[in-house]
């Protein structure tokens, strides 16, 4: 298949009043692993309902697998329009067992059978097959969920905060799980989620939205390392942000004079990672530490700069190295994102 | 370029204006209004009758209305609804709450057994009643060498109040019941987790999550004590139909029952309005993690005995006592030697009504309960309304309403089955609509939505997802429209076709004349068969999957 397999034009919802989406574009290539990602309310499950067909855009358009299935003038029942779905809840049907469930969306009457195992191997559920919904653990509904989306043999699938409904240590193994599913089916799929760690880790593309618009999309690294605005640089991840001078690509501030990719003029704010921020004993000493939060594999300290602005540093190793009142010397590690100052 | 997001971003609207998508978001299909409105606006029928009769008579009208014998029959039925709705429910509560929650002995027993009042017609067992507890009736007969001279009299209110909470409670247990086996147990865990007694669990968990269900029941209880003819009549109550009735049989002048029952309608209409504005809006389908599963039951302990003592209670004045005296004219009239049977064509016709009658009223009460569930408007509301009107009438009220109809425009239906089940329809859609209604609300929107997604049609998925799922709320409205079709009488004695023989109008006319033993044949027939229903369906619920 070439072009994209899912596309949306410019869609835009209002519900009475309420604006919940507004001129959302999306290209996704086929196989590839959309993450849409956004805090609640944002309208993030408004998109997905859309492309699946459960609300209808008052504008724009939708096309799945090369077929336009919404526009001003066509309209194509959620039923019709190959894309599969996975919601919050899995919506297992009770009444019938895990093989029924799955065989539910597969009109070929002759492969069904056939197609069932297939997808019961897919997620490893071999031996549970005439088991009912009820009897299965969270994470075991989840990939019956999968399979049953999948079954049909759609042009993408879409699925609601998958992994909300997990626990945290079953979240980690069942999503990278659900990517080795996904991957090995060769599907494209879109999942919304509002977990910034589960966008960037399992997806292979990121979109990010905010009050009903999609802000910035790319892979994520990109959206790490480039955040198109400060809003969405302390939504992915964990950001400093100081006021600085930019002088072309150079730029002044409070931790000494740092290079950066773009170039401007005037006040700016510097973003800087707290991973790329590294301490040290020796050197002018310019900051205080304040307080150690130790995780383990690594350490937050935060400091205090002479003009009181706090910045946090997260260190590698072994906690003892610093101590709370401590005198400290910074350095940055990488070039630095700017936004001009409000 | 670092400035242009900030461009973008800058004409953003804030954050405030955003809110999560409501949950209703399409317009309902043409077609499910149009038949949810042909439904409607059918059930109105006789109550458009009714308003050109009342009219007809012009300023008597206002006379009738406020003659001070009019005023007391108002009164007079606004007081017993008010009691026998709120003892109904209270029974009905505990015991749905016993059989489903509860490690209560025989649970299954109970919950059947405790339904079978519903099987008895009002008229028989208020006779009963009488019989048993009446002035000289079988207890006073036994206090007589005590010196009790006289007891308490039955007739009036008290004996109203006893006989229509005893055999009107199991529709509020039924729909509770229904309505607990919908809830969430996670929500109660949750409660619990939390630090809170079983007390206030019940309180503010369980009891907002079966409220709809209560509701749903002492609707249907205070309708039919607002619309019963047989027990007022036993026990000289002179409620609204009792004095319409009295007025029909012994006046020529139509208005004067006509503004009567436009009154009860009126007051039934105040009721379904103060049940309206006390629904509330919350949504109570499950929301939960993955799949259903039951509820841990509570024990009961040493409870357990007055549990019991209440249920024994219940069904012997229910159900016991009833049977009893019917079975002490049976052989009253075997030991003197009456011929009691006339054969089982009654039986056959009786069946054959209500089989009908249940099966067009769910069919009918579907396609309402999904306009007003799914899709919720102003004009979904109006169309649910009217489908409720059925009760707001009185039966004899929709019988001489379809009689007068179709005599004037459509002498082929006078007296013909197919007008039968029609009034059966009018009467009892609620019945059915209630517990449709109920379960639909459980029933989360996403496994519609999973089926569409799956290339199912939406005829498919009606009939893959949405009616296995609904099929407890279906059972329940067939059962209970099957069982009052049973029980009907003023609507079978009028309209069923010349010669259509049924249980009900065979007890009827033989207790009219005073015949009991005559009676107790059919009556016996008529509650056996309703039991062996009502049992199939029980067992039907209790191996569902939700069990």
């Amino acid at each position: 298949m070439t072009g994209c397999a899912i596309k949306a034009r410019k869609l835009c919802k209002r519900f009475g009043d309420v604006r919940a989406t507004c001129g959302v574009s999306l290209d996704l290539a086929p196989a590839k692993f959309l993450a849409l990602l956004g805090a609640s309310g944002c309208g993030k499950t408004t998109v997905l309902r859309m492309l699946a067909g459960f609300i209808d855009p008052d504008g724009g358009e939708i096309e799945i697998g090369g077929n336009l299935v919404f526009s001003d003038k066509v309209h194509v029942p959620p039923e019709k329009r190959r894309i599969g779905m996975v919601f919050q809840e899995y919506a297992l049907f009770p009444h019938m067992s895990v093989r029924e469930n799955i065989g539910y969306g597969i009109s070929d009457d002759k492969g069904k059978t056939h197609r069932i195992d297939e997808m019961l191997e897919l997620v490893g559920l071999q031996h549970f097959g005439n088991r009912m919904p009820h009897e299965l653990s969270g994470g075991q509904q989840q990939r019956v969920a999968l399979a049953r989306a999948l079954a049909p043999g759609p042009a993408a699938i879409l699925l609601d905060e998958p992994f909300s409904n997990l626990d945290a240590a079953l979240r980690v193994r069942v999503r990278s799980d659900v990517r080795d599913i996904l991957r090995h089916a060769g599907v494209t799929a879109i999942f919304v989620t509002h977990d910034q760690e589960e966008a960037l880790s399992i997806s292979d593309e990121v979109a990010v939205m905010m009050n009903g618009r999609i802000v910035q999309t790319g892979a994520p690294h990109d959206i790490y390392r480039s955040p198109v605005s400060r809003e969405v640089a302390t939504f992915i991840g964990d950001a400093n942000l100081i006021s600085g001078q930019a002088c072309g690509r150079k730029i002044h501030c409070e931790v000494g004079e740092l290079i950066s990719e773009q170039a401007y003029f005037g006040t700016v704010d510097v973003m800087i990672r707290p991973e790329d921020i590294t301490l040290s004993t020796f050197g002018d000493g310019a900051a205080t530490v304040e307080d150690i939060q130790f995780f383990g594999h690594d350490q937050l300290i935060t400091v205090r700069m002479a003009s009181g602005a706090t910045l946090r540093s997260r260190l590698l190793g072994a906690p003892g190295a610093y101590q709370p009142g401590q005198k400290v010397s910074l350095r940055v590690n990488s070039p630095a994102v700017i936004y001009p100052a409000a | 370029m670092a400035e242009e997001p900030e461009s973008s971003l800058r004409d953003l609207p804030t954050a405030e204006t955003f809110r999560q998508p409501p949950e209703v978001l399409k317009k309902p299909p043409l077609p499910l209004v149009a038949i949810a409105a042909v439904i409607g606006a059918a059930v109105i029928l006789p109550l458009v009758y009714l308003l050109i009769r009342a009219t007809e008579s012009g300023p008597h009208f206002l006379n009738i209305l406020f003659r001070p014998s009019t005023l007391l029959v108002l009164w007079n039925s606004i007081l017993l609804t008010v009691l026998v709705t709120i003892s109904a429910s209270i029974i009905g509560l505990l015991l749905a709450w016993l059989t489903v929650r509860t490690d209560l002995p025989g649970r299954s027993f109970w919950a059947v057994a405790t339904c079978l009042p519903l099987v008895l017609p009002s008229y028989v067992g208020a006779f009963a009643l009488i019989g048993a507890i009446g002035p000289r009736g079988m207890l006073q007969t036994l206090l007589a060498p005590l010196g009790v001279e006289q007891l308490p009299s039955l007739y009036g209110l008290p004996g109203a109040w006893l006989a229509l909470t005893l055999f009107s409670f199991p529709y509020v247990s039924l729909s509770v019941r229904a309505g607990l086996r919908g809830l969430d147990p996670s929500l109660e865990e949750a409660a619990r987790s939390l630090g809170r007694s079983p007390r206030q669990i019940f309180r503010e968990i369980t009891w907002p999550h079966i409220k709809p269900s209560i509701q749903a029941g002492g609707l249907l209880v205070a309708l039919y004590t607002l619309s019963d003819f047989g027990a007022v009549s036993m026990l000289q109550y002179n409620s609204f139909t009792r004095a319409i009735f009295v007025q029909y049989r012994t006046s020529i002048d139509r208005s004067g029952p006509a503004v009567l029952a436009l009154m009860l309608v009126v007051l039934t209409l105040a009721i379904l309005w103060i049940e309206y504005r006390s629904r509330g809006s919350a949504k109570l389908y499950r929301a939960g993690v993955g799949a259903s599963r039951p509820s841990a039951r509570v024990r009961l302990g040493w409870k357990k005995i007055p549990a019991l003592i209440f249920c024994s209670t219940v069904l012997i004045l229910g159900m016991i006592l009833p049977i009893s005296v019917i079975i002490f004219w049976l052989w009253q009239g075997w030991s003197a030697g009456e011929s009691l049977w006339r054969g089982w064509g009654m039986v056959w016709n009786s069946a054959q009504a209500s089989l009908w009658a249940a099966g067009v009223t769910v069919l009918a009460a579907l396609p309402v309960a999904w306009l007003a569930v799914r899709y919720p408007s102003r004009r979904a509301r109006v169309i649910e309304r009217a489908a409720y009107a059925g009760h707001a009438l009185p039966s004899i009220m929709i019988a001489l309403a379809l009689v007068f109809w179709a005599a004037r425009y459509a002498p082929v239906l006078y007296q013909s089955f197919v007008l039968l089940i029609f009034a059966y329809m009018c009467r009892f859609l609620p019945e059915a609509l209630g517990s449709i209604r109920t379960s639909l609300q459980q029933l989360s929107p996403r496994y519609e939505e999973a089926a569409r997604n799956l290339g199912h049609h939406p005829a498919s998925v009606w009939r893959t997802i949405t009616i296995p799922l609904l099929r407890p709320g279906i059972l329940t409205g067939f059962a209970l429209v099957f069982m009052t079709t049973m029980k009907e009488l003023p609507v079978t004695l009028l309209l069923s076709p010349t010669g259509f023989d049924t249980l009900a109008t065979r007890i009827w006319s033989a207790t009219e004349d005073a015949l009991f033993p005559q009676a107790a044949a059919p009556a016996l027939v008529l509650v056996a068969l309703s039991a062996i229903f009502i049992g199939v369906i029980l067992r039907q619920e209790e191996e569902d999957v939700y069990e």
